[in-house]
């Protein structure tokens, strides 16, 4: 693997752009998910719609929305930002349904309570629904964090450099090591991407460690 | 019968769950395993199955070695019962309470047939059996678990706690139920529970356990109340125990007093006529009590909603404690007696049934007991 | 641009011929539906066998965890230069393309198998065994029943993500519809894209609708809540 040792540099700053390309829309996703996810889990008129809806999103390939998205935004075809909007299109399409699931297993007894207490509806929200649907949530963020990692890399096929390029780069050459080195750099992304949702979650849910009393 | 012989188990993680039980279940009884929670009971009821197989020691049924049978038909022909009652959710009533019939191969028509018998014999009725578990309550579920583990008519029954995640009225039906059932049906029956008022109820022979399957005390449930053999036994079998016990002494024949009676309706000077220490009894057409009344107090016809109804209503020949409690509860501090049929003989004092239970000797200590306790046996008094 | 979609999709001449609409459908299908098999094949007894032994379960969970974050497009090209030089004709595209959806398709179906017998009320279980019955017994009576809307929901999400990225053969030069969005990149047509984009999407769609009728179907109602016209 002389290669790596060549181009170590290149590959992290590919890293470090296949990890904004990845990350920020997991922030922005989450963002816009969960007022559509409370709002499913609050309507059951709304929800089928808002779970098809956004679900048939994650069913249009990522090379086609690559291509489709420079034609509907105001950015040029090569412009990092068309990947972020489309990143931020799956990552809200895997997050409505987790965050409206989390909400909707929220105990009955517990918002009831909180309500008699004299919570009011936001308040409730943000202090009570919002911190025990947080498990559930993270999970699901976990996978559009795995998901994301991987679809970024399809990008290098409209031309947007990330760890995919290296892809594209060893296919066009007939050369293995990039190829390697690239999905090596992903799954380890990946892996990042997955512990720091883990740290993050365990660190704002404190309750969750606290384990049984001694039996 | 049901014999443990010295059987231990140690699970791998080190826990001592039953050490050294030796324990005999008769046929056709109901022996109860009953005790604290962690102190080995379902470890040891698993064993009879060999759903956990011991460690130690050996389980016989009748003479034969459960160690020696092959798991699967030993299970086949032993119903099993458990708290949660485990139905399939994915399948009918009728296909649950026929599952091991089908097992067997007894082909389904004959199955289903038995299934649908068993369905009544629960107390459900038919229109349930193409139903889901899902759509019935927790209390239903339990009857037809017990069905279903009754399906294969196997001599012996092992239940885990199986009433006790119902509520205590359906708790209280589900055991009549069965008492009633096991009248007809005669199986030998392991049952276990925490709750010692059910051992005590449903018990021909009740075993105390404490930690590790530690066979505290095994006696019928007259002995366990009247004779704990320690501390620990006493404690868990809780308070009241001499008033309990009575539960288990036939009353004899009272010299009962007469009790004149009035029927609905009645004028208060009827009623009035008709008082003793100023109260009446009040019976309906077929002469079963309704309560007692006050004539001093009333001044339209008797109605329903005047009489005082504390009062218990005691059998005759039924156990003392009802007896006793017919008496205490009464307004009158008459306790009712009935027939039968539930209709008024007389009525009894509570002095007259306190008189009769010191009467009584209290059942005497078994001679291991006496043995280990050091004392010597009461001896005859010649007449 | 939405009128020249329309106009691209209306256009008969699309539809007809080796490179029509109608022969990539099948053919996308073609490669869809066979990963999809041969995916079940491996993952569905693989699942069972986990989720009723608990055997293993570490091992497979991370690794099903490892195999979601392998990217699919990198995958392709190690699986190709790997796989084409030991094979010739077509499978030597075929082949690597496969793998790359197989390895896609495993790990949903994987974990909808084993979380589905996992699941399984331990009650039912418990009283399965000690009605006698035995390991395979409990297996077909009870767990996989019991386990089939997990199964099937697994199959179905990855149902969904085999059509999407089925596209990708079509960098090799295989067919597919991903045809439409590759060769509609590279002349810059992208009325075809969008088509070719518009037409994976509804075949998603149709594909998931069918799947819902079929689980329905197969599931028992005890499971689902639908319990028809008896009445409570
Ligand atoms: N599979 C097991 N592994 C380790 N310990 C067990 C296992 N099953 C039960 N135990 C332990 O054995 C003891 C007896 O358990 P059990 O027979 O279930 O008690 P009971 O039914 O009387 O509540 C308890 O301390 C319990 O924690
Ligand atoms: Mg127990």
């Amino acid at each position: 693997m002389t290669w790596l040792r060549d181009h170590f540099v290149d590959v992290l700053s590919l890293a470090g752009q296949h990890a904004y390309l990845a990350g920020v829309p997991l922030v922005l996703g989450l963002l816009i998910a969960l007022p559509l996810g409370w709002l499913a889990s609050r309507n059951k008129v709304l929800y089928p719609f808002l779970i098809m809806g956004t679900g048939l999103l994650y069913t249009i390939p990522s090379l086609a929305l690559f291509i489709m998205l420079p034609l509907l935004l105001p950015f040029k075809i090569l412009d990092p930002n068309n990947v972020l909007v489309a990143m931020t299109i799956y990552t809200v399409a895997l997050l409505v349904r987790t965050v409206a699931d989390g909400l909707g297993a929220v105990p009955d007894a517990v918002n009831q309570s909180a309500t008699a207490m004299g919570y009011k509806r936001l308040r409730r929200f943000m202090s009570v629904e919002l911190p025990l649907a947080v498990p559930v949530i993270s999970a699901g963020l976990r996978v559009a964090a795995v998901s994301n990692v991987s679809i970024v890399s399809v990008a290098t096929l409209i031309g947007v450099s990330q760890l995919g390029s290296l892809f594209t780069d060893g296919f066009s050459r007939a050369f293995l090591d990039p190829i390697i080195v690239g999905v090596v750099a992903c799954v380890l992304l990946a892996l990042l991407f997955d512990v720091a949702i883990l740290l993050v979650t365990r660190l704002v849910t404190p309750w969750q460690r606290a384990g049984s009393p001694a039996a | 019968m049901i014999r443990f012989d010295a059987v231990s188990k140690q699970f791998p993680d080190g826990t001592k769950a039953v050490d050294e039980l030796t324990l005999e279940a008769p046929t056709g009884k109901i022996t109860v395993l009953v005790g604290p929670s962690g102190c080995g009971k379902t470890t040891s009821l698993r064993m009879i199955n060999r759903m956990i197989t011991p460690t130690d020691g050996r389980i016989w049924i009748d003479d034969q070695d459960t160690a020696e049978m092959d798991e699967a038909q030993l299970r086949r022909g032993i119903g099993y019962v458990i708290q949660h009652a485990g139905l399939f959710p994915h399948r009918t009533i009728v296909a649950n309470i026929a599952t091991v019939p089908m097992l067997l191969g007894w082909g389904r028509r004959k199955a289903e047939s038995r299934a649908l018998e068993l369905l009544e014999r629960v107390g459900l009725p038919a229109s349930y059996a193409k139903r889901y578990p899902a759509q019935l309550s927790g209390g239903q579920q339990q009857r037809v678990g017990v069905a279903r583990a009754l399906a294969a008519d196997p001599p012996i029954m092992l239940m885990d706690e199986p009433f006790s995640a119902v509520d205590p009225i359906v708790r209280e039906q589900l055991q009549d139920e069965f008492l009633r059932l096991q009248g007809d049906l005669g199986k030998t029956i392991v049952f276990v529970t925490h709750d010692i008022e059910e051992a005590i109820k449903l018990g021909d022979q009740i075993a105390v356990l404490r930690g590790s399957g530690n066979l505290a005390q095994l006696s019928d449930p007259a002995q366990l109340l009247a004779h704990p053999v320690d501390d620990f036994v006493a404690d868990f079998v809780g308070k009241d125990r001499g008033y309990r016990a009575l539960s288990f002494q036939q009353s004899p024949q009272f010299p009962l007093s007469r009790e004149s009676s009035v029927p609905l309706g009645a004028t208060p000077e009827q009623a009035a006529a008709a008082a003793r220490d100023g109260w009446v009894l009040v019976l309906d057409a077929d002469r079963r009590p309704l309560g007692w009344i006050e004539p001093d107090r009333i001044t339209a016809p008797v109605r329903s909603e005047m009489l005082a109804r504390g009062g218990t209503v005691a059998t005759a020949g039924g156990p003392l404690r009802n007896a006793l409690d017919a008496a205490l509860s009464s307004p009158s501090r008459r306790g009712v007696i009935v027939d039968d049929q539930g209709a008024l003989l007389g009525t009894v004092r509570a002095y007259e049934v306190l008189a009769e239970i010191e009467e009584r000797a209290r059942p005497e200590l078994d001679e291991a007991d006496l043995e280990r306790a050091g004392l010597r046996p009461v001896e005859e008094t010649p007449e | 641009m939405i009128n020249r979609i329309i106009a691209w999709l209306a256009d008969v001449a699309h539809w007809q011929g080796d490179d029509g609409i109608l022969r990539r459908l099948v053919e996308h299908m073609e490669y869809a539906t066979t990963a999809l098999v041969i995916a079940a094949l491996i993952a569905i007894p693989l699942g069972l066998y986990i989720g009723h032994t608990g055997k293993g379960r570490f091992l497979v969970v991370n690794a099903v965890g490892a195999a979601r974050a392998i990217p699919s497009l990198g995958l392709l090209y190690l699986a190709f230069f790997w796989l084409a030089p030991r094979l010739s004709g077509e499978v030597a595209f075929l082949a690597p393309a496969g793998l790359v959806l197989v390895v896609l398709a495993i790990p949903p179906i994987l974990s909808g198998a084993y979380a589905g017998v996992e699941g399984v009320e331990p009650a039912a279980r418990d009283a399965a065994v000690g009605m006698g019955m035995r390991g395979t017994e409990v297996m077909r009576h009870v767990e996989l029943p019991c386990a089939l809307p997990l199964i099937l929901s697994g199959i179905r999400s990855a149902m969904l993500q085999v059509i999407a990225t089925a596209t990708i053969a079509a960098v090799l030069g295989l067919g597919g519809l991903g045809r439409f969005l590759i060769d509609g990149l590279a002349s810059q047509d992208f009325p075809q894209t969008a088509s070719g984009a518009i037409l994976v999407a509804v075949l998603a769609l149709a594909v998931d609708m069918a799947f819902a009728l079929v689980q329905r179907s197969v599931v028992s109602p005890g499971l689902t809540g639908r319990y028809g016209k008896v009445s409570l």
